[in-house]
């Protein structure tokens, strides 16, 4: 029943768009093609980045080890000759690598189509306005959180593992990049703030993620919440504190300690030079 | 004791599904606040027919919160401020003196305005015609207690069953997603055992309609939080499973049907 009086107008005029799906015979694309499957897609990428997230500021607590140069270019060294003979040098790395980039490649172009497909979705907005009653900022900055952390991921790249942002750097000689960089206060921030972000983005993410892949379960639902929060937590202040500690001078200026440095070192005191020690092999 | 209102509102007035529509101002003074937000419109569509112009055309059928005809957005909020109800329970009495209120119709690409706080939601009823059905016997009526169900599962299922259709999860979900409502029509019959025979056909037909028309889900919960019937988004997080699991199921037993598969 209408109040007032509707106007006839044609059916056609009221149908709304019907998105037209290609029916693809490969399952996995099938699969991709649906707004679930894709979004599937995103939780398990997420899982990876996260599980990628989480080692990666576990591996940097060295830097708060005593001794930590020394530790910390081990850490850099072992990453690149994990699995060696039976893999290639950096093949372990390469294999970690390739599901990163997989994944984080997977993870934005689900969040790009998905997100293009909500636009369409609500093509005319409230012109009056609307009000959130549930969605928190986390989550509704989503797109912005992981847009900024693409390209903080680049930077990261370009400053500490290619190194052409970063006018200190000495390849195999992490410790030494990451202190001059941390030191720069304008680099600091950036990491600063970027990792805010991530924190931001993991909030709503890592909580999101069960409710993506159909996790809900009445006897764990409450403690959704609680991981995100921690995983986010400690993913923020662990990231956040090394370019503090490094700016507040918490941690030694680098000596240039590299296992290759302490190789030779060692032969120095053994009187012989260090290309002679037995399987010891120089990387150019 | 009941008290009168003097309030201003601002209408969305849409002549048609062509027409660009805007806001139109209307006094609505001496309002009892013991009235409905629909009794307080009726009160103002008789002043502007008296007038000699053309009232506000809004949905509505039962006016107690069942049949999910009615529905808009006031103060940018589906069904107005007060969580559980609908705009024919929504009462005067949640509104002050003097104030200002703002009424919009759902906005999506899927619910096209009629005029304007009437949408069409025929996209719900093609979502409900992909698989919101079960194949029940022919013949002589079975007794109702033949088929045992769980106390529990009935009344999870009872609370998917709830949903009324009003669209409101779509007008309040930022991406203009159908999910809450779609999830509790599949939730409603996967959950009991005559629902069993299309249950993974039923997930796959009905999610790729309303992805057909609808958003994506992000989980901001909005829906869930303007829900009249409190629907919760543990439905969602259900069709999800079951979506996932009909995918990597064996492609011949998706068709359902008796010989299909009832696990
Ligand atoms: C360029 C980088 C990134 C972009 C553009 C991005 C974007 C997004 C967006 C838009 C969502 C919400 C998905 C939706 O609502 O449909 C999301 C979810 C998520 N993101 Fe990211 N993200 C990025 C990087 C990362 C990184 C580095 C991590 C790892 C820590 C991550 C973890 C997650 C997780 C766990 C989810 C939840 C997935 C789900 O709800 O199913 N993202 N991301
Ligand atoms: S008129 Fe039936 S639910 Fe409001």
């Amino acid at each position: 029943m209408l109040s007032g009086s509707a106007p006839r107008t044609s059916a056609a005029a009221q149908a709304p768009a019907v998105r037209q799906r290609r029916k693809h015979h490969l399952w996995v694309l099938y699969f991709y093609g649906s707004a679930i499957g894709k979004k599937a897609v995103m939780a398990v990428t997420g899982i990876v980045l996260l599980g990628f997230v989480l080692m990666h500021m576990v591996g940097n607590l060295k830097l708060y080890y005593p001794d930590a140069e020394r530790h910390l270019n081990a850490y850099g060294e072992w990453l690149r000759t994990f699995g060696e003979p039976a893999l290639p040098h950096t093949g372990f790395l390469w294999i970690l690598r390739g599901g990163l980039i997989l994944s984080f490649i997977l993870h934005i172009h689900a969040a790009v189509s998905l997100t293009l497909m909500n636009r369409q979705a609500r093509p005319i907005k409230y012109q009056g306005g609307r009000s959130y009653a549930a969605a928190d900022y986390a989550a509704r900055t989503m797109r912005w959180s992981g847009f900024i952390i693409g390209f903080y991921v680049l930077f990261h790249l370009a400053d500490l593992t290619w190194g052409n942002a970063n006018p200190d750097f000495i390849r195999g000689e992490p410790y030494n990049n990451l202190y001059y960089s941390f030191e720069r206060v304008p680099v600091a921030l950036v990491y600063i703030v970027a990792n805010l972000l991530l924190g931001l983005h993991i909030y709503h993410g890592a909580w999101s993620l069960f409710q993506s892949l159909g996790l809900a379960n009445p006897r764990f639902n409450q403690w959704r919440r609680t991981f995100a929060a921690v995983f986010a937590a400690a993913i923020v202040i662990g990231n956040v504190s090394f370019p503090i500690a490094v700016l507040a001078g918490a941690v030694d200026e680098p000596e240039h300690i590299t296992g290759e440095a302490r190789l030779i070192e060692h032969a120095h005191t053994l009187g012989t030079a260090a290309e002679t020690l037995p399987g010891v092999t120089f990387h150019a | 004791m009941s008290k009168n209102l003097n309030l201003t509102l601002r209408v969305w007035r849409q002549r048609g599904p062509a027409d660009s529509g805007a806001f139109g101002t209307y006094k609505a003074d001496g309002i009892n606040d013991d009235m409905s937000f629909l009794e307080m419109l009726d009160v103002v569509n008789e002043r502007l027919i008296g007038d000699g112009k053309d009232p506000i055309a809004f949905d509505h059928d039962c006016r107690e919160g069942i049949c999910g005809s009615c529905g808009f957005v006031i103060d940018g909020r589906p069904h107005g401020p007060q969580p559980g109800t609908t705009v024919c329970q929504l009462h005067m009495r949640h509104f002050n003196d003097g104030d200002d209120i703002t009424v919009e119709p759902w906005r999506a690409a899927a619910f096209p305005i009629i005029k304007d706080l009437v949408v069409s939601r025929a996209p719900f009823d093609k979502i409900i015609q992909a698989g919101g059905y079960i194949s029940a016997p022919t013949g002589a009526a079975r007794d109702a207690n033949s088929t045992l169900i769980p106390k529990p599962t009935a009344d999870l299922a009872f609370d998917a069953a709830a949903c009324i259709g009003c669209g409101a999860c779509v007008a309040a979900c930022p991406n203009g997603a159908a999910q809450l409502f779609t999830s509790a029509k599949i939730a409603h019959l996967n959950l009991l055992p005559q629902g069993q025979p299309e249950r993974w056909s039923r997930v796959t037909s009905m999610v790729e309609v309303m992805e057909s028309y609808f958003g994506s889900c992000t989980n901001y919960r909005e829906c869930e939080a303007v829900c009249p019937k409190g629907i919760s988004i543990d439905f969602i997080a259900k069709m999800n499973r079951d979506f996932l699991q009909a995918k990597f199921r064996d492609k011949k037993k998706l068709a359902g049907g008796p010989l299909g598969d009832a696990g």
